[in-house]
C-alpha cells in the first residue's frame, strides 16, 4: 500500500496504527501474531512503560528483535520480563481488574464488534474448523479491547458464524445483562481504517480513514452498515521511524494480518 | 462428568504416597494409561510437551483416551491419526499460527472424525483447578454471552448468591492420568520447573495417577537444597522416566527451543495430504524408531545443537 508517508504492506499498516492507540504505563493483555507485534513498537517507541501480559503466563515482556514468538506460550516471550505465572494466575489478573487494555485479531467481526474464531459456516457442520478461543473470549469478556484485523467483506459480516469472543453481543446494553459487567469493544483497526462503537447501541462506527482511502470504499469492504461522520479525519500513516522500529522487531515478516 | 468428592478421595488414598523410588522406562509408564482413560497433558503448545510419552502410548496402540490440555499443539494432530485419541477438550487447537490453520485439526474435526471441545484458557485452568482443590465447580466471569457456552452442557450459569451477579460455574477437572515433562526431578517425583509453569501443578495435583517424564534424574539431596524450586511434590508422583529432549520437536525451557525445521518440514508434509501426510509421518518417527534415541537420531543432530543452543541462551545476558 502506498501512502504519502513510507510504503508500508497492510499488516505494517496495522501494527502501526494500532500500536498508536496504547498509552505509556498502560497495562496490555496481547495474544500472537499482529497484537504482539504492534504492542512490542509501542514499547520501543512512545510506549516504554507499557506493561505487555501474554497468556502464556508472562508479565512485562520486552520481546527481543528477530526472535519472535511462535505463540505466547514459548521461552521467547520471557526474555526480561518482570514475572512468570501460571497461565491461570495470569488470565485471572484479567478477571480482577488488572488489565487496561485487550489487544488481539479475529478471522470474522460483526456490527457489534463480536468475534469469531471457532467455525466458518454452521458449527454442527463447519466449512473450516478455526483453531477457536484460546484466551481470547477470556480477554473479550473481561477487559476494554482493540482489535486488529484485516479488512474484507467476508470478514467484517453483519453476524458472526459463531460468538468466540463477545463484543457488545446484539448492542444495547445486551451485553451487560448477559453478566459481562467489565470491559467492551474499544477500537478496530483495520488497513482501511480506524473504528469505535457509538454509545446507546453499540454499532461500529467509522472514526478515522488511513490516507488514500475513500469511505464508500470501506462500506464497499464491509457486510453490514457502517455508521460514520460526513467528516472524518485521515490517519497520520505510518513514519518512516515507525516503520524502520518494525522491520528491526520482525526482520521476516513472520506475522501477517 | 464429576469424580465424587469420596471417590477422589478413594482413588488418591489408594495410591502408594510413600517416599520411594518409582523410575522406570517409557514402556512400563505407557503400561499405566489404559484405553479409555482421561489423559491431562501439561506444558502448554510447543512449550513442555510431554512428547516422549505421547509418542510411547501411541507406538503402544492405546485407543480411545480423551485429552485436555490448555493449549494444543502438533501432538493433537498426532494423537488423532493414530487413532490414540479422538477427542481433545483444549482452548486453542493448531500447530502455531506461523503454519497457518492446520490441516490434520480440520480434516479429523470438520468431517466428525474426532472432536475437539473447546473452552476458554481460563475456563480449562479453573477446571483443574477446581479438581486439584478438591471441590465441584468453581465460578468465573467470562464466556458469558458468547456461544462457547451454549455448546457446553457441563456448565451452569448462576446469580450470585452475595451480589446477584451473573457467573459461570465449571466443573472440576480430575484427570485419571497426568502427563507432565520437567526439566529435572528426583527418582521420588519431585519435579523442579523452570519457566513457565503453565497449568501443570493444578494438573498434577488434580490427576488421580501422574506421570513424569524429566530431562535429568537427579538426586534428592540435590532437590532439598532448593525445595523452593520444587512444583510438584512426590506424594503426587505415581511414575518417573528420564527421557532427555523428551519435550522435542516442542521446546522445554531452558534447555532447548522448538526444533523449527522439523516443525517447518511436518507443517509441509501434512499441507499436501493431511490424512496420508500424517500418517507417513506417524511411521517414519513414531512406528519405525527402536528407541527413543533412534527418534531423536532422526530428527537430527544438526537441529537438536541448534535447538539448544537457542534454549540455553535465554541466560545469556
Amino acid at each position: 500500500m502506498t501512502t504519502n508517508g513510507a510504503a508500508c504492506t497492510a499488516s505494517e499498516l496495522l501494527a502501526v496504527i494500532s500500536a498508536r492507540l496504547l498509552r505509556d504505563g498502560q497495562v496490555v493483555f496481547a495474544g500472537v501474531g499482529i497484537p504482539l507485534l504492534a504492542a512490542t513498537l509501542a514499547q520501543r517507541l512512545h510506549a516504554p512503560d507499557l506493561t505487555i501480559l501474554f497468556e502464556g503466563g508472562v508479565i512485562g515482556a520486552f520481546i527481543e528483535p528477530g526472535k519472535l514468538p511462535p505463540s505466547t506460550n514459548e521461552q521467547r516471550c520471557t526474555r526480561r520480563a518482570n514475572m512468570v505465572l501460571g497461565s491461570t494466575e495470569v488470565l485471572l489478573l484479567l478477571q480482577r481488574g488488572y488489565v487496561d487494555v485487550g489487544f488481539m485479531g479475529g478471522a470474522q467481526i460483526d456490527q457489534y464488534g463480536n468475534l469469531n474464531s471457532s467455525f466458518i459456516g454452521e458449527p454442527g457442520r463447519p466449512i473450516t474448523r478455526l483453531p477457536g478461543t484460546g484466551g481470547g473470549n477470556d480477554i473479550a469478556s473481561l477487559t476494554q479491547m482493540i482489535v486488529a484485523m484485516k479488512h474484507e467483506k467476508r470478514r467484517f459480516v453483519n453476524r458472526v458464524d459463531f460468538v468466540t469472543s463477545p463484543g457488545f453481543l446484539s448492542g444495547g446494553d445486551s451485553r451487560h445483562a448477559a453478566g459481562l459487567i467489565a470491559g467492551g469493544m474499544f477500537r478496530v483497526v483495520t488497513d482501511l481504517g480506524v473504528f469505535g462503537f457509538e454509545e446507546g447501541a453499540k454499532r461500529m462506527k467509522l472514526l478515522a480513514l488511513h490516507p488514500g482511502v475513500a469511505s464508500d470504499q470501506v462500506q464497499e469492504n464491509t457486510g453490514f452498515e457502517l455508521l460514520m461522520d460526513a467528516d472524518l479525519p485521515v490517519t497520520d500513516p505510518p513514519t518512516e521511524n515507525e516503520l524502520a522500529v518494525l522491520r528491526h522487531l520482525d526482520p521476516d515478516r513472520l506475522y501477517t494480518a | 462428568m464429576t469424580i465424587a468428592y469420596d471417590e477422589l478421595c478413594r482413588r488418591t488414598r489408594e495410591r502408594d504416597r510413600s517416599l520411594r523410588e518409582k523410575v522406570m522406562s517409557l514402556e512400563e509408564a505407557a503400561a499405566l494409561v489404559p484405553d479409555g482413560a482421561s489423559v491431562g497433558i501439561g506444558g502448554s503448545t510447543l512449550s513442555r510437551t510431554p512428547m516422549a510419552m505421547i509418542w510411547a502410548l501411541i507406538r503402544a496402540g492405546r485407543k480411545n483416551l480423551f485429552c485436555c490440555r490448555s493449549i494444543t499443539s502438533s501432538e493433537g494432530e498426532l494423537l488423532f491419526a493414530s487413532g490414540a485419541s479422538s477427542h481433545i477438550l483444549t482452548s486453542w487447537f493448531s500447530q502455531g499460527i506461523v503454519w497457518g490453520v492446520s490441516r490434520v485439526m480440520r480434516l479429523y474435526t470438520e468431517t466428525g472424525r474426532a472432536r475437539f471441545e473447546e473452552w476458554s484458557h481460563m475456563a480449562v485452568g479453573l477446571r483443574f483447578r477446581s479438581g486439584a482443590m478438591g471441590v465441584p465447580f468453581l465460578p468465573m466471569r467470562s464466556m458469558m454471552g458468547s456461544d462457547l457456552i451454549g455448546r457446553l452442557p457441563d456448565t451452569r450459569q448462576i446469580d450470585c448468591p452475595f451480589t446477584g451477579e451473573k457467573l459461570v460455574l465449571v466443573p472440576a477437572l480430575n484427570p485419571d492420568v497426568a502427563l507432565i515433562h520437567v526439566q529435572r526431578c528426583d527418582a521420588y517425583g519431585n519435579a523442579q520447573i523452570d519457566g513457565l509453569p503453565f497449568m501443570d501443578i493444578d494438573l498434577a495435583i488434580a490427576a488421580n495417577r501422574v506421570i513424569l517424564t524429566t530431562e535429568r534424574i537427579v538426586s534428592n539431596d540435590q532437590i532439598r537444597r532448593s525445595p523452593d524450586h520444587t512444583k510438584i511434590p512426590f506424594l503426587a508422583v505415581d511414575a518417573v522416566v528420564e527421557v532427555p529432549f523428551g519435550s522435542a520437536p516442542h521446546e522445554c525451557y531452558g534447555l532447548y527451543e522448538p526444533l523449527y525445521k522439523h516443525l517447518d518440514f511436518y507443517a509441509a508434509q501434512i499441507r499436501q495430504d493431511p490424512d496420508q501426510g500424517c500418517k507417513d509421518y506417524l511411521e517414519r518417527y513414531f512406528y519405525e524408531p527402536k528407541s527413543w534415541t533412534e527418534y531423536l537420531g532422526l530428527l537430527g543432530l544438526d537441529e537438536l545443537l541448534e535447538a539448544s543452543r537457542c534454549g540455553r541462551s535465554i541466560y545469556d545476558d
